[in-house]
């Protein structure tokens, strides 16, 4: 038994060639090496920005052009610009449901579980990591569509397109916080169900389904309830002026849109210290 | 040392584990076995505090798993070897598990090279066949250079060099003083690796014991001697108590005493000697014999092929 204890005191004693580090930057980065080092990661961020760009073009070279008088003075300029969205959103929705679920698809959660006992210190870093990468490269995904958006739009349509032009830079940086937004709703959504298929289909539910609804309903249900759903009240932050009517404008749709993704991590935080792996 | 008490778990109407205690030593090779569906890899998962038990604890050297900050540097535990996301390279996987328990990066490629796939490194995980998954799994557990290692059936897939290298780990590791844990349902392996054992069979208990004693007590056990001579030492030794049966190829089959009070009797007689050894029923005869009755997964009867026991 003394050999035992001694062995054990011996592996468990801190290594001071070690430099100490707390423990939940350690998990953090085991969670920044695990999403940096599957292909996945880098298809949705090269499907995100293809399409951010490639429908900035589109808008700027095909939309733009042919757009009457009327439409010109309406039209949202970045909302235009930021066409792609709706595809990336998608992306990097995605990108945030596979960070919890591909754990439990594989079967990793187990090996997961039992270096980080602390499951919800776990999940904190898998959010953290997963905010600051959506973040960064969501924000540059939308200062990239815009500038080729400016680029490829031919002369004198539109007037107050420059970055100093009234909302442009905080409908810009608001449609990376959209798409981060996003990435968390997946993700809580992805902690809760457990399961990638479901919870990438509760998630386009959740973002297609209520406009598709919201046409049936009739005009005063619409307007009421309308400016709530996730698209609507988080979309109207990567609008620069023309907001659509009856909204919350563009901090208060995306408190809305940001209560949604808090409601499903919080969800997800509560489920995982009462479910077996 | 892992210590279960009154260990129990069940999903809704099904008892998976029943009131289970023992205790897994240091310094010792303990063998985990029962039937399939007996409740060893729940037992294990509670151990790792994967799934929560319904009553009764479980410690490892003295605190529940959930309570180290770095776990892997007290328990190491191979489960599942494909449980691996498989887009990721061998050194990925390492690495974060690494990182997560401030395991200094070089421990890698360290326990890469330990269990032979140093050059399969840069490969990716989905690729790997059995064995080099289990080989992975094994570094894996080796990371943290825990005192505590938990094995749920290591050599799965491991090619005759693997199963004689795993044998010699095992065995290195209880050298060292380590607690080491393995569940196997190979019992030819299990008896040249395991000092104690831990059968249990319906989730309960039905043997802790050392292995050594449980083929010493084996109800098949008995003497074999070849003799010029059988029915005089026969009679001798029924005169004193022992049961003398007699063999199709003319041995005697001896129960009821010693190999050395034969062979002391026939040499204090002048009766030659061909042939004395002491027959002890296999591991896996034995083993059968206790969990008889706990099988959960029956098959149709056979007569069992009772593997060739060496002794």
């Amino acid at each position: 038994m003394t050999v035992a204890a001694t062995t054990a005191a011996a592996a468990t004693a801190p290594d001071p060639a070690v430099r100490r580090r707390g423990d939940f930057t350690n998990v953090a980065r085991a969670e920044l090496a695990k999403l940096r080092t599957v292909r996945s990661t880098y298809w949705t961020l090269l499907v995100a920005f293809a399409a951010n760009i490639g429908f900035a073009v589109l808008a700027a070279s095909l939309i733009a052009p042919r757009l009457g008088a009327r439409d010109r003075a309406n039209v949202d300029v970045v909302r235009l610009a930021l066409a792609g969205l709706h595809l990336s959103q998608i992306a990097f929705g995605v990108l945030g449901v596979l960070v919890i679920t591909s754990e439990y698809s594989t079967g990793m959660i187990r090996t997961t579980l039992a270096a980080t006992p602390r499951r919800r210190t776990l999940l904190a870093a898998k959010a953290l990591v997963l905010s600051g990468v959506t973040l960064v490269t969501a924000t540059a995904s939308t200062f990239a569509a815009y500038l080729a958006f400016q680029a490829a739009l031919p002369a004198g349509i539109f007037a107050g397109t420059s970055w100093s032009g009234p909302g442009v830079a905080r409908a810009v940086f608001g449609g990376g916080l959209y798409l981060t937004a996003l990435g968390l709703l997946g993700f809580g959504l992805g902690a809760v169900l457990r399961s990638s298929t479901g919870a990438i289909a509760t998630l386009f539910g959740l973002l297609f389904v209520p406009p598709l609804l919201l046409d049936l309903l009739p005009g005063s249900w619409k307007s009421a309830v309308g400016p709530y759903v996730p698209m609507e009240s988080g979309g109207q932050v990567y609008i620069a002026v023309h907001y659509d009517p009856g909204s919350l404008g563009p901090w208060g749709g995306f408190a809305v849109f940001c209560l949604y993704a808090a409601a499903a991590a919080l969800a997800g935080f509560a489920l995982i210290n009462h479910r077996d792996a | 040392m892992i210590e279960v008490t009154a260990l129990s778990k069940r999903y809704g109407a099904v008892t998976a584990v029943d009131g289970l205690t023992f205790t897994v030593p240091g310094g010792a090779v303990t063998g985990f076995l029962g039937p399939n569906g007996a409740g060893k890899s729940t037992t294990m998962r509670m151990v790792l505090g994967l799934d929560a038990p319904s009553a009764g604890s479980v410690t490892v050297n003295g605190k529940p798993y959930a309570g180290y900050r770095r776990p892997l540097r007290e328990v190491g535990a191979l489960l599942d070897a494909k449980a691996v996301a498989g887009g990721r390279t061998a050194y990925n996987h390492l690495l974060w598990l690494a990182l997560s328990n401030g395991i200094p990066r070089s421990r890698v490629a360290e326990v890469l090279r330990q269990v032979g796939l140093a050059t399969a490194g840069g490969k990716r995980v989905g690729g790997f066949s059995l064995g080099m998954a289990q080989r992975l799994g094994i570094a894996a557990a080796l990371l943290g250079d825990p005192p505590v290692l938990m094995f749920d059936e290591p050599v799965n897939g491991l090619d005759p060099e693997g199963v004689a290298w795993i044998r010699t780990l095992l065995r290195a590791l209880a050298a060292e003083g380590r607690t080491v844990f393995l569940s196997s349902h190979l019992m030819s392996e299990m008896a040249l690796t395991a000092d104690r054992l831990v059968v249990v069979g319906r989730g309960r208990l039905i043997a802790e014991t050392a292995v050594a004693d449980l083929l010493a007590t084996g109800s098949g056990n008995y003497i074999r001697v070849r003799t010029p001579e059988p029915g005089e030492l026969g009679a001798l030794l029924t005169a004193r108590g022992a049961t003398v049966a007699r063999e199709s190829d003319g041995a005697l089959r001896v129960t009821g005493t010693t190999a050395d009070v034969v062979g002391e009797l026939a040499r204090v007689r002048g009766l030659g000697l061909l042939e004395l050894s002491a027959q002890q029923m296999s591991l896996e005869q034995r083993y059968l014999e206790l969990t008889r009755d706990a099988v959960e997964y029956q098959t149709d009867a056979l007569a069992p092929t009772a593997a060739p026991t060496p002794k």
